[in-house]
């Protein structure tokens, strides 16, 4: 343990070596949201005209907008004059001075997650300069990137540097007053990514935001685009396994996905933002709009999710099937415990001939977790010869959590295929007691049998992704049995 | 190794065991037959401590510890291993990945090395052979869509694989027919070993004309109504169980 303390020490003090404690221009806005704070948002970050405008606009939708009441979830009203909507960047004084100022709870998860410590004081919202080697490893990948003509880069630089890109595509899939969140997203969006992939270009990595240095701080509300052209193919994934901190309660993040014909995008997201303490208490409200538009031919979206964080999770990764033979598909892992609520689920617009869709989801709820999946299914009139499967399963593991389904399916053409599977079981006495009479201790057993059940899922994550999302599943779950 | 004296147990309300005695020493096969009912399957799973169990009153002794006081993932890591009536299925978990968490959470408890998966792969592929399993089986979820016949032939695999001190067979026969009857058999046999002593819970004898006991025990009512050697279970297959009744503690009838 000295050793590891020592390396603790080096940090520390490097925060001070590299003139941390020098005061960072204080460039916080008041808070409270009017036309005022939006302008002086886009003009901070020296936004063309259009841009304004478009925030313009939907701010003034957001005014005549309420927030959605039909989820499953509760949580008291936020108040949204009391958040502030613009802080960049972020002044040291927020965050816990050290790791040791930091939750135990929180640092003993990175640990068993075998998150490098230079790595967890990040996570935990420890002001650490720079994220150590990534500046380097970042250049080289822009560089390589650079050679396919793929624009990687945060949503600011895009704004910056392409705008035509950013005018042409922006708001099309998620429209500035498609939902409460989604508009105050587009209202005040403080950065996010950015990926265009050229016409016959196959993304030759993963593009992951873990990689993107500037996608730190990018704050509550978060706004992604990915476009990829005919016949591209990107690979993306979000998110980190560690649990991330955060000031701010509410996130409201939109990410909109153009796939044009015969182009593929996959975007994988594990979740796992603070969920509070045990009473549910800090943690995070995550109100997400995620949208895929499949609007070529034989384009493919796919969004894979393991959800295991937030206090509140509001999400519904979706597909819009445009083109004709496009295909959408969502596989998903959601996990209450504690007191937390998720209501989750996707929507599979079926518009073109011959669409087909997936839909595997797999919730598991302990401890007072409360879960719903809300789905939707809709085969337009002109999309003759559509097909869905979803598979929807729900875990209980004991008994006070519970878990909802709320399938919706419109279909409006007759040769359309439609089919709907759902269980519900509780994680069996007989199982655990077989597992844990070869040798595994409830905790292992539990996690195995959890893992068993999402199998399908985490076959469609990136490999590396799929092993630490088995090991996220175990942490999350310990003391939910027993 | 295992002393258990004036053995109680409960069901939920119901008393099923009462008051059972008996001695297993090391090396030693013992069969504990009996009719339906007369408690055989709740003496298998008190030992190896399933939760729906109560003891009431008895005491266990297993290598001078208390049993009833383990939990049952200490009684396992311990050398105690039941092969059960009913195997359970585990969907999405591997065959072959719960025997190498299995193998090596044992491993860990006894303070020797964990196998990688070359070594694991090499020890289990021998065992399988011995049982007469396709390497297919340790790929597929753990008994999913396995026959009756495979679930019980995979039990042994794992009994192969963890070579416990102590093996209760729960009816591991029935449900097999005569040739899957005679692999396990000859799974059963090859683990027999000085150190190491077996419990073969059965309702009929046709087990153990393929696996040879020390020991036969009749079980009736909750209670061992008597003991012998082999030669007791031919006895009882002529004669059946029916002649138990009047030797039952008690006068009550064999339990339900």
């Amino acid at each position: 343990m000295s050793d590891t303390s020592s390396t603790l020490e080096d940090i520390i003090s490097q925060e001070y070596q590299h003139g941390f404690e020098t005061a960072v221009e204080a460039d916080t806005l008041p808070r409270g949201l009017s036309e005022e704070t939006v302008r002086m948002i886009s003009a901070k970050k020296n936004e063309p005209e259009f841009l304004l405008e478009w925030r313009l606009a939907a701010y003034r939708r957001w005014l005549e907008m309420s927030p959605p009441q039909w989820a499953s979830v509760h949580h008291p009203p936020i108040d949204y004059q009391d958040i502030i909507y613009y802080s960049a960047p972020k002044s040291q004084k927020d965050g816990p001075k050290s790791l040791e100022e930091v939750d135990p709870e929180l640092l003993k998860t990175y640990e068993k997650l075998g998150i490098p410590l230079h790595e967890r004081a990040i996570l935990a919202g420890v002001a650490v300069d720079a994220v150590f080697d990534s500046v380097s490893v970042a250049t080289t990948f822009k560089d390589k990137l650079a050679e396919h003509g793929i624009i990687f880069c945060s949503f600011s630089e895009a704004v910056q540097h392409h705008p035509e890109l950013v005018r042409q595509y922006l708001g099309t899939v998620v429209p500035v007053q498609d939902n409460f969140y989604a508009a105050l997203n587009s209202a005040v969006f403080s950065d996010g990514s950015f990926v265009y992939i050229p016409p016959g270009v196959r993304c030759p990595m993963e593009l992951s935001t873990y990689f993107r240095i500037n996608a730190k701080n990018t704050g509550q509300f978060e706004r992604t685009l990915i476009i990829a052209d005919q016949g591209a193919y990107v690979s993306y994934l979000e998110g980190c396994t560690a649990p991330m901190r955060d000031e701010n309660q509410l996130h409201a993040a939109v990410v909109e996905l153009v796939a044009l014909e015969n182009a593929q995008i996959k975007y994988s997201t594990v979740q796992n933002w603070y969920p509070g303490d045990k009473e549910g208490r800090g943690g995070i409200y995550n109100f997400v709009t995620k949208r895929g538009d499949c609007r070529g031919a034989h384009s493919k979206i796919s969004w894979t999710q393991v959800e295991t964080g937030s206090a509140i999770t509001w999400k519904y990764p979706s597909v819009i099937l445009r083109g004709d033979h496009a295909v959408g598909e969502f596989y998903s892992v959601a996990l209450t415990n504690h007191r937390q609520q998720a209501d989750t689920g996707t929507k599979m617009i079926h518009m073109g001939k011959n669409t087909r869709s997936t839909i595997i989801s797999k919730g598991i709820s302990a401890g007072y977790g409360q879960q719903a999946y809300r789905g939707l299914v809709r085969i337009a009139r002109a999309a003759s010869g559509a097909r869905n499967y979803t598979q929807c399963d729900s875990l209980l593991l004991g008994d006070r959590c519970a878990a909802h389904t709320f399938p919706y399916i419109e279909v409006k053409n007759a040769s359309a295929k439609v089919e709907h599977e759902a269980s519900t079981s509780r994680i069996g006495e007989d199982q655990l007691f077989f597992c844990r009479q070869r040798g595994l201790s409830m905790e292992d057993a539990v996690s195995m049998i959890v893992n068993g059940f999402c199998k399908e899922v985490f076959k469609e994550l990136p490999m590396e992704f799929a092993v630490e999302a088995q090991k996220l599943l175990g942490v999350s779950l310990e003391g939910s049995v027993g | 190794m295992l002393i258990i004296k004036e053995l109680h147990a409960a069901v939920g309300d119901k008393p099923i065991l009462k008051g059972i005695n008996l001695t297993v020493r090391a090396g030693e096969v013992h069969a504990i037959m009996g009719p339906n009912g007369s408690g055989k399957s709740t003496l298998s799973n008190v030992l190896a401590g399933r939760e729906n169990m109560t003891v009431t009153a008895g005491s266990v002794q297993y290598l001078g510890q208390d049993l009833l006081a383990m939990e049952v993932e200490e009684r396992a890591r311990a050398g105690v291993f039941l092969a059960f009536q009913y195997p359970v299925e585990i969907p999405g978990v591997g065959n072959v990945y719960l025997l190498k968490a299995a193998l090596n959470a044992q491993r860990k408890h006894r303070g020797l090395p964990e196998l990688d998966a070359m070594e694991f792969l090499a020890l289990v592929k021998d065992k399988m052979k011995l049982m007469e399993m396709s390497e297919s089986m340790l790929y597929r979820a753990v008994n999913e869509g396995f026959s009756g016949g495979e679930k019980k032939r995979n039990e042994i695999l794992q009994m192969a694989v963890l070579e416990p001190t102590l093996s209760i067979l729960d009816e591991t026969d029935s449900g097999l027919d005569i040739d899957a009857l005679k692999i396990v058999a000859n799974g059963v046999n090859s683990l027999r070993h000085p150190e190491r002593a077996m419990i073969l819970v059965t309702h009929y004898q046709r087990l153990l004309e393929v696996i040879t006991p020390d020991f036969v025990h009749v079980l009736a009512g909750g209670r061992i109504v008597r003991s012998g050697g082999p030669e007791l279970a031919h006895e009882l297959e002529k004669q059946g169980y029916a002649w138990l009744g009047s030797e039952a503690p008690e006068g009550k009838s064999s339990a339900t």
